[in-house]
Formats: structure tokens, sequence, C-alpha cells
């Protein structure tokens, strides 16, 4: 008996190393393009840094700096008040807000700033229709404008708070009933329960879902543009663009990544300490608090309020654009459109859920201290415009390519030509590195609230690593391995600027399809692309909210 | 968990063989296009139905296309760079990435000034940048030139789109060309002083921003007004509204600039990319840019669309395009500075 259990740690060792060769082999290839963009903060020519420090930088850092604390502070508001209601609280239409409040998820932020910019700008029906009432011109009276700061903050708020929501809503359902029941036992009401037992224990959920939904708006360009703010993304692009200077767009890139960096630290060294897992799997089905009289109503229009600025509002400005359009608005390619990029967001979720796990799982059986540090690095990549991910990606892959091709000549005179850029793979690669930390946050919040008690045990039963992952680990993780694949396909499903400059030729999808027509200034002619991705979305972000409510009651 | 990973290796193996594979056919043609799919395609399809050779099109923006085809190096499957202005042809000539390409046909539609002089790239079609009023509330004898937009009685009543856009910078490194630098560095700052509400939105973001009072002038591309035009009752009711102003036409001329081509050094097609080069300059693809998008041809003799024509004929400015991509990191400097974001 001695010797089995010898044997079984010696194979288990070996997984182990085995595991660990691949992090280190993984961390390096998505390090890659990181390394290729800060390198150029070395470069000797300060020019085009001097000039921008001398003028706009201090503007890009503000400007930055704002909207994503706005959008962190927001998203975090509304998304866990909405995840606590539907989750713990019972009131008319519950049940429906609950998979409504994703819906806002499916629509990129760049097509809700045109849309809303449609309607509450100047020129739009709504200022028209006031200044036509009350005889008023320009000037003569006070609307908020739009296209600014709050607006902006508005704007990324709106589509990604459901982000907060559905990770937070998943760690409340999941918390064990034990604890809250225990917590009202002390005689503490709905209220103080959420604020002393439910909130902190889904802290990690929630920072989570916030630094997801700040790191997006870091790489956001579509709406800052759109709206003529001066932010990290636009300036870099401008400086690549207009100034003709790849290395100082580079520059401010690695200053964005500092920038980013430091933010992801910060959060990691302030639970260095913290470990939160529930002390039982045991769950009862919610008791859900009933809301009366004015908590019922404010309830209900709280999440009707969200459903319908975040969703309704601008998929009926859609669709009103598609039908005064017609049935010419569709273009012939419409279905192959369609299935390009449901096949593209499918098979990126899938590979980078497969990443993401194996980061995940070596995190949790690695305690050396580098562990952390290296995980964070290699999820940076979701803070960067996507242009410059896929220049990042461009670089390594067509060097790879060509020499390869170089040797390939020599050796054999065969040319090899490019294999790896300007195919799928190169796509793979740059999503590889913008959504990795989408997918590994959410397995990895997953994972911690796994007790580590029950590897012990399993591992007293002479179970391996990889029959740890598979038979215990992955099967109870089922809830978080479906939001990692959603969350990823609905994020490549909107993705645009790393697929506009990596695809292969003729190979269009949705995103390029709207974004063509809409940087033609032709807004209304992007409505049924626009509304297809919002539809394409919305199937698997009801089939997953099905699911997260369905684990919960099974179990009961 | 195992089904999952036979998926992925399916996936990987199938996103892989849809790779560079097939993209050497002798008779098709590669084209990387900062024109979008809808503004080129169409003729590309006719050409293809002429000639019978296939074109395989990438879309993007000019300097990721551009950056792509340095990277991608002689093994680039590109044949053929289409940008939406001359700066950024003047940059894949300094590039190194450009054949060099010239023929009888091309220099006879093509005018001097819109080719390069070191044959690297053509111009295909015109883009004007003009001053546009509304009609009856302005009086077009007000109105004369750029520079004039910078006088204090224009003060909080024009609109312009962010100095980020392409035409913006060709416009200032015209400028600049032409005045110096130190004049347009003042005019900038005027301009800005003059600005009806911080730059944001696109071209007829202006327009319309124009007919609805913010503003009383706007400078836009001809063809985003052409669009409106074209487009749904409510844009064309706004854009009726609208008058275009030709400025500079007692001096060198209202500000253009081109969409145009290069041919790639490293491409192994350089023939059949002269006769889609050729056949982008002709009659058909000429009017085609015209009726399509509202860009003027680049020849005199090609018959305008209606709505073209009724904009009048105009003295565009001859200056040498190259001089534009040249200027245009002086100008983006030269606008941070006068705070036109």
């Amino acid at each position: 008996m001695p010797s089995c259990l010898w044997i079984a740690q010696d194979g288990v060792k070996h997984q182990l190393m085995i595991l660990r060769l691949v992090m280190v082999l993984l961390t390096f290839v998505l390090a890659t393009p990181l390394i290729v963009i800060v390198s150029n903060l070395v470069d000797p020519n300060g020019e085009v840094l001097s000039h921008l420090i001398d003028t706009v930088l201090a503007e890009y850092l503000t400007n930055s700096f704002i909207i994503m604390i706005g959008v962190g502070l927001g998203t975090v508001i509304l998304g866990v008040s909405a995840a606590w209601l539907t989750s713990m609280c019972q009131f008319p239409g519950r049940s429906i807000f609950e998979w409504a409040l994703l819906l806002p998820m499916a629509i990129p932020a760049y097509i809700i700033a045109y849309s809303y910019t449609g309607l509450l700008d100047f020129a739009g029906p709504i200022q028209t229709f006031l200044r036509d009432t009350f005889n008023l011109s320009y000037g003569d009276y006070y609307f908020p404008e739009i296209r600014s700061l709050g607006g902006a903050i508005s704007m990324l708020t709106l589509v990604l708070f459901p982000y907060v929501y559905l990770l937070a809503r998943a760690a409340f359902i999941n918390q064990s009933i034990c604890v809250l029941d225990v917590s009202r036992t002390l005689g503490y009401g709905p209220f103080r329960t959420f604020k002393t037992v439910a909130l902190p224990l889904a802290r990690p959920a929630i920072i989570a879902g916030a630094s997801i939904a700040m790191m997006e708006t870091l790489a956001d360009y579509g709406t800052v543009e759109y709206f003529g703010i001066a932010t990290f993304t636009t300036g870099i692009l401008r400086t690549w663009y207009g100034l003709d200077s790849a290395v100082g767009a580079s520059q401010l890139a690695s200053i964005l990544l500092i920038f980013v960096f430091s933010l992801v630290f910060l959060e990691q060294y302030s639970r260095r300490h913290a470990r939160y897992h529930h002390t039982s799997q045991r769950h009862q089905a919610i008791d859900r608090i009933p809301l009366l009289g004015k908590a019922k109503v404010s309830a209900i229009l709280f999440c009707s309020a969200l459903v319908a600025f975040g969703f309704l509002i601008p998929a009926a400005q859609f669709l009103t654009w598609w039908i005064s359009l017609g049935s010419e608005a569709i273009s012939s390619d419409y279905l192959q459109l369609i299935t390009h990029s449901v096949e593209l967001a499918l098979i990126s979720a899938l590979f980078i859920l497969a990443v993401a796990v194996i980061f995940a799982y070596g995190k949790r059986l690695n305690k050396s201290a580098w562990m952390n540090p290296v995980m964070r690095i290699s999820s940076l990549g979701y803070a960067m415009p996507g242009t410059v991910v896929a220049i990042g990606v461009l670089i390594p892959l067509t060097w790879f390519d060509n020499s390869l091709d170089s040797f390939m000549r020599e050796t054999f005179d065969i040319s090899t030509g490019l294999l790896l850029s300007g195919s799928l793979a190169g796509l793979l690669f740059a999503y590889l590195i913008r959504f990795l930390t989408l997918s590994l946050q959410t397995v990895d919040s997953g994972l911690e609230r796994i007790k580590h008690s029950m590897e012990e045990a399993a591992k007293t039963m002479g179970y391996g690593h990889r029959e740890i992952l598979t038979k215990i680990h992955l099967p109870i993780l089922r809830g978080s391995l479906l939001t990692a694949i959603l969350m990823v396909f609905v994020d490549v499903l909107k993705e645009l600027p790393a697929t506009l400059v990596l695809r292969p030729f003729d190979f269009n999808t949705l995103a390029v399809k709207a974004f063509e027509l809409a940087s033609d200034e032709r807004l209304m002619e992007t409505a049924p692309y626009a509304l297809t991705i919002v539809a394409v979305g919305i199937v698997p972000v009801i089939f997953l909210s099905r699911s997260i409510t369905k684990t919960r009651d099974v179990k009961s | 968990m195992k089904s999952i990973s036979r998926m992925l290796v399916a996936s990987l193996i199938m996103s892989l063989s849809v790779s560079a594979a097939n993209v050497f056919a002798a008779d098709s043609l590669n084209v990387y296009s900062a024109r979008k799919e809808a503004l080129i395609k169409p003729i590309l399809d006719d050409f293809t139905k002429e000639t019978g050779i296939k074109v395989k099109l990438i879309t993007g923006k000019d300097d990721a296309l551009l950056t792509r085809i340095v990277k991608e190096g002689r093994n680039t499957p590109a044949d053929i760079l289409i940008t939406t202005d001359a700066g950024r042809l003047h940059r894949a000539k300094e590039a190194n990435v450009t054949a060099t390409f010239s023929s009888p046909l091309l220099e006879k539609n093509i005018p001097a000034h819109y080719r390069d002089s070191d044959k690297q790239w053509v111009g295909l079609s015109l883009r004007a940048r003009p001053i546009m009023y509304v009609k009856g509330r302005i009086d077009p004898k007000e109105l004369s030139t750029y520079e004039a937009l910078a006088d204090p009685k224009w003060k909080k009543r024009i609109c312009i789109r962010s100095s980020n856009n392409i035409y913006n910078q060709s416009l200032v490194a015209s400028l600049i060309k032409h005045n110096g630098e130190e004049a347009t560095q003042q005019w900038a700052k005027s301009l800005v002083s003059n600005l009806a509400r911080k730059p944001q939105g696109g071209d007829r973001d202006q327009i319309k921003a124009a007919v609805a009072g913010l503003c009383d002038v706007a400078v836009a591309n001809t063809y985003y007004l052409a669009g409106m035009l074209n487009a749904d009752a409510d844009s064309q009711a706004i854009a009726q509204q609208i008058a275009v102003f030709w400025p500079n036409q007692n001096d060198r001329g209202t500000h253009v600039n081109v969409s145009g081509a290069a041919i790639i050094k490293h491409s192994k097609n350089q023939a059949n990319a002269l006769k889609l080069i050729e056949y982008l300059s002709g009659d058909h693809a000429q009017q085609w840019y015209a009726e399509k998008n509202g860009e003027y041809p680049v020849r005199d003799n090609i018959k305008m669309s209606s709505t073209l024509a009724a904009w009048g004929n105009f003295k565009a400015d001859t200056l040498s395009l190259s001089e534009l991509g040249r200027l245009n990191k002086d100008a983006v400097m030269l606008m941070d500075r006068a705070g036109w974001r």
C-alpha cells in the first residue's frame, strides 16, 4: 500500500512538471507581442515622445483615467445591485430580468454610442423636438452633451455592467445558503446580510467583473473617437497614423501597459492574504426575499431602466433604421457573414478556454511567488487597443514565417511562404492575447470558490492532478466554464480592429461589415449587421443565464 | 472534456488550412484596399467580368495594411495597395515596398500632379474638401478662402471634425506648404477659437450641426454630402439645405486629396496589376466613382453625375500630392499645439 501511494505521488510530480513547462512556454508565447510593443520604449529617438509630453499626453492620461474610474464605479453599482435583486429577492418580472439584464452585453460600445448620438445629439430628434415645441435655438437651453466624458462613461457603463452582473450573480447564487442563513439567524436583515456577508464573499467575482469592464474601457477606440475625446487609444492611433511614428505609438502603448500593470498589481496586492472559498458545497434553493411596496416598485423600475437604456432603446433605433431601409439593406453575403462570425467566435472561445484552464489550474497548484505576476502579464492584452495587439502579433508571426521561408529556400530550395500570418491562426493568436483574461478571470474566480480540501481528499484516494481536474474541478466549474466561453464568444463577435488587420483574403465578419459602413458615416445602413451581431450574441447569453440558474436549482 | 479537445484540434486544423495556400494563383490578383468593400468590390467584379482575372480583397486602414505589407516582406501576397489618401501612398513609397510602373494610357488618363514623380503610385479619384453653408442663412459673398475662416467674424460659427481625421491633416499640410508653418500655426489657433463646439463626430455630423443651427459653416468632403443626398428622406431633407462653396478660387484652388493605388514591389503579377490600375483610370470606373460615391474623376472629359454637376465646376489645388504625405507629421504636431483635438 505505501509503495502504491509512492508511485502515485511520483506520477503527480511528473504531471506537475509538464504543466509547469506548458505554462512557461505559453507565457512566453503570450508575452512576445507585448515585448515587441514595449521594446520600443528604449528607442533613442525621443522627438515624438517629447512633443506628446509637451502637448497632449496629460490630456490623454486624465481622460483615460476619468473614463476608466467612472466606468468602474458605474458598472459595480449597477451590476452588483442588479445581481443581488435578481438572485436574492422576489419581485414581479424577476425571472425575465434575470436574463434580460445580460442583453446589453451583445451590443458593441461604439454601436450604442452611434445610436444614442443619433437620438440625443443637437441635430437629433429629441433636441429638435424641444426646439420646435418651445421655439428655442442654439444656446437658449441646457441639454447634456452626449459627446462628452460623461457621455462616454454612460455608454460604456451601459454595455459593460453585465460583466459585473454576470460574475456577481454567479457568485451570489453559488454562495452556500448556510452562510446566509447564519447571517439571518444572527438577526441581520437582507441589507445587512448583503453588506457584511454576501458582498465580501463575492468580492473576487465583483473585482474580476469590474476590472474586465475597466480594461475593456481602456481598449475602447470606437466610442471615444466618435465622441472626439482624446484618450490613450485615440492618441496611440493618432501618433501612429498621423505622426507616422510607430515608435511613438508603441511608447504610448507601453505607458498604457505600465498603467494597467500597476492596477492589476494593486488589485492582487490588496487581497494577498484572503482566501475565498466556501465551507460547503451544499446549497438549497434560494429562499428569495419578497419585496413589497416601494421596494418592489423601485426594483422593477431599476431593472427595467437598465434593460431599456442598455438594450431596448438602441435596438429599437436600429430596428427602425432597418425597416426604413427595406429589404435592400442586406447584402448578398449576409449568410456567409453570419457563418464566419459564429465559427470564428466559437473556435476562439474554446481555444482560449483551454489555455485559461491550464493557467488557472497551474496557478492553483503552483504556490510559488512568480506565478501570479506571470499570469497577470499574460493577461494585459485585454487593455490594449486591438490594432496594437494586431501589430504586436503580426511582427513575430511574419518574422517566424519569413525566417522559416528563408531557411527552407536556402536548404531545400522550397519556399514555404507565409504559413501563419494571413491565416486564421494569426487571428486566433491575437484574440488569445486580447481575451485570455476574460476566460482566465472567470475560471480562476470559479476555482477559488472550490476549497482546497477537495483535492486534498482526492489525492488521498490516489487521484493525479489530471483526474482531479477532469473528474472534480471541471464538473463543479461547469457554470464558470460556460460563462468563460460565452464572454469570449460575444467579445470576438464584436471585435473589430484586430480582425480588420489580420484576417485572410475575402474573409468578412458582421463586425467588419458594420464598421465599414459606419466609418463611411452610413450609420443607418449598419442597422442589419449591428442587429445581427446582437441577435447572434443573445442566443448564448440566454442559454448561459438558464444554465446558471439551473446549477442552483438542481442542487436544491 | 475529451469532446472539447477534439473540437479544438479539428478547429485548429481547419483554421490553418484556410491559410496562405492558393493566394498565388497566376490569373488572380490580391488587393489590399483602404477603400471600403462597398466602394471598391463592385468595380473589381466588373474588371473580373471583362478580363477573366480574379481579384481577392482585404480591406482595412491604410497604415495597418501598409504595415502588414512591410512585415510580410518578400512573401507578401499583396499585388496592389489602394489607399484613400495620397499621404499613405507616399508612405508606401518611403517604406520601399512599391514598384515602378507606368504606361502611355495612365499618362494620358491621369494628370501629372495626381501621379507620383517617380512613378510609384497614381491617384484614381478626387476627394474635395470645400466649405459648406446653409442656404439663405449665409451670403456666399462672406466666404472666400480657407485662410479667411480664421477671421474673428466667424467666432463660434464653424464646425469641423477632429484633427485625427486624415482629410483635416492633409488640408493643414497643404496650408503649411502654401503659407508656411508660422502663418498656419496662427491660422489653426484662430480657427480653433472660431469653432462652435469641440471637434466631434464625422463630416456628416458637421453638416447636420450646421443645418440644426449650431454653426453657420462646416468644412466637409463633398462625397459625404452626396451620400446624404442619396440616403433616407431625413438625411436628404438636411442635405438639401446645404450649399457648397469652393474656396480659394481666385488663387491656388480648393484643397483636394486622392484615393489611389500602388503596385507592390514583391508582386508576382505586376502585368495584371497594371491592367487593373489602367482599368480603374478608364471611363467606366471613373464614372462609377462619381455615381457611387460622389468622388470627382481625375480626368476632365468624364460625364459628371447630376449631384456633382449641381455643385458646379471648381478649380482644384494642383499642389503635388507627395507634399501632403511629407508634411502630414508637421500638420499633426501643429494641430496638437493649436489645441485642435
